[in-house]
């Protein structure tokens, strides 16, 4: 597992919590909600998802880690270590 | 006392399991087309419903969908088609002033099992339970996406009566447009009923689900053999305003608010009482200074089961014996029980009588139970009438709700 698949599976639950956005033309390294449109329900969603799909329990203190996807990768690295991920957005 | 100004219905939009315009409803009525399938559901299995076609995507983003609830989608779909039905121009308006009233049966039982689902899958853990839950349970819930989609500021809610809901939200738009609270109001009812297994699974422990080798054939109000209700999902709004605002816009109108009555049997939970009924058809009457010769379509409530129709057979003999120009529709026989949508549906399907002058019949009648006689039932073949001044839709409810509404022609 490298750093792309990790941006490929947070991508992959993006698009399921914001269906109508385009996530192509994302830049990795600005915060998530200045490119499009995520409220606060729709970050809880990709908390939620993280848990269900991986385990991956993300305390209230950290969510400001997942701001941008470099953020998410760089937090969930060590959390993902070992996992296999779902990457349909890849296919 | 002053008189009542006339509140009309100038728009209609609607989801029902045959049919999601008003004209391919009617066709469909006048057809004898069902729109009950085969419906299978969480640890009840196979079963039967009334299933809906509409597509939620014309009128919602996916996010939206993902966001809210099925009842939230169809009164979203049922609210846009109404507006555009009616020629409404919502910028026209000020948005505070336009009122919103989902009649429901229930609502939140479907997110609600969803979510136990749910947290059953990680052995009930609660940090799997989705912060959704509340926004989509919330009994205003499918009033409120309206205001979402639209952004609508104005009073807009539910209105809970059971399966009464559906005339009653028509008849609190109507209450608030006398009232000078709103000058717009949308109203009717919704259902999401099929998504729940709650409801199928009390039916049949009431003995009072349907069952048929043929789906189309498995909702048979009337009937000797009928054995109980077909669950629907389904959606009717209207588009009501004070007449004279109406004419001052040119609208079409689809029919005047004549009377209504919304009464309590005071009796039992689930039973339901030929008196409490007879006195919201009398009340209704009253209601529009109307007699019972001056119905010609009433529309019944007749869900099917053995008990039910025959209640009300009995409750409209004893008012409309003496009324032979009265003819008797029932319309769940087609899409089955669309619950809080029921009413308002039902009586979307006999408006176009005032312009045909038409009645739809009720179908799968086969072999009248004699305890369901009732003189001029329109039974699996449409009938044409002389004149359609007035139609009167019974709607009624668990814990003893019923509600008559009387709409009438459009006068000039």
């Amino acid at each position: 597992m490298n750093d792309s698949d990790i941006q490929i599976a947070i991508k992959d639950i993006i698009a399921q919590i914001a269906p109508d956005e385009d996530l192509s033309q994302l830049d990795p390294a600005v915060r998530l909600r200045e490119q499009i449109e995520l409220d606060s329900m729709d970050f809880l969603d990709i908390v939620m998802e993280l848990r269900k799909l991986y385990g991956v329990q993300v305390p209230e203190a950290d969510y400001k880690e997942l701001a941008t996807l470099d953020g998410c990768v760089n937090y969930l690295r060590p959390k993902l270590a070992g996992k296999t991920l779902h990457c349909a957005a890849r296919v | 006392m002053p008189e009542r100004e006339t509140i009309v219905i100038s728009g209609v939009g609607l989801a029902s399991p045959n049919g999601n315009s008003l004209p391919e409803f009617r066709a469909n009525l006048l057809g004898g087309v069902s729109g009950v399938r085969p419906w299978e559901i969480r640890h009840v299995g196979k079963t039967l419903a009334g299933v809906c076609s509409f597509d939620p995507l014309r009128h919602q983003s996916k996010k939206e969908l993902r966001r809210g609830t099925r009842a939230g989608s169809l009164a979203v779909y049922c609210a846009n088609e109404a507006l555009a039905d009616a020629g409404v121009d919502l910028g026209r308006y000020d948005p505070a002033r336009v009122g919103v009233y989902t009649g429901i049966t229930e609502h939140g039982n479907v997110e609600t099992e969803n979510e136990i689902h749910q947290v059953s899958q990680y052995a009930f853990d609660l940090a799997y339970w989705s912060h959704h839950h509340n926004p989509r349970t919330v009994a205003n819930n499918p009033a409120g996406e309206v205001t979402l989609n639209l952004g609508l500021k104005g009073p807009a809610y539910s209105i809970g009566g059971a399966c009464a809901a559906g005339n009653m939200g028509l008849i609190h738009a109507a209450q608030m447009l006398l009232l000078g609270e709103v000058d717009i109001a949308l109203g009717g009812g919704v259902s999401e009923a099929i998504h729940t297994f709650g409801i199928f699974a009390s039916f049949k422990a009431q003995g009072a689900l349907a069952a048929h080798a043929e789906p189309a054939r498995a909702s048979r109000p009337f009937d000797a053999d009928r054995n109980g209700i077909v669950v629907s999902e389904g959606g009717c709004l209207y588009v009501l305003e004070r007449k004279s605002d109406a004419l001052r816009r040119g609208a079409r109108l689809l029919a005047e608010i004549a009377g209504w009555n919304v009464n309590s049997d005071g009796h039992d939970f689930v039973l339901p009482s030929a008196e409490g009924q007879n006195a919201c058809m009398r009340g209704a009457l009253a209601h529009a200074g109307l007699a019972p010769e001056d119905i010609d379509v009433l529309n019944t409530h007749a869900t099917a089961t053995p008990s039910g129709d025959e209640v009300e057979c009995a409750a409209i003999r004893a008012v409309f014996s003496d009324s032979p120009r009265t003819f008797v529709n029932n319309t769940k026989s087609y899409i089955g029980h669309a619950m809080g949508a029921a009413g308002a549906l039902e009586l979307a399907g006999n408006l176009p009588s005032f312009v045909d002058q038409v009645v739809h019949p009720t179908i799968n009648l086969e072999r009248l139970d004699p305890r369901c006689e009732l003189r001029n039932l329109v039974a699996n073949e449409p009938r044409k009438i002389s004149r359609c001044d007035h139609v009167l839709n019974m709607s009624f409810g668990m814990l003893g709700i019923n509600s008559a509404l009387i709409v009438r022609r459009p006068r000039a």
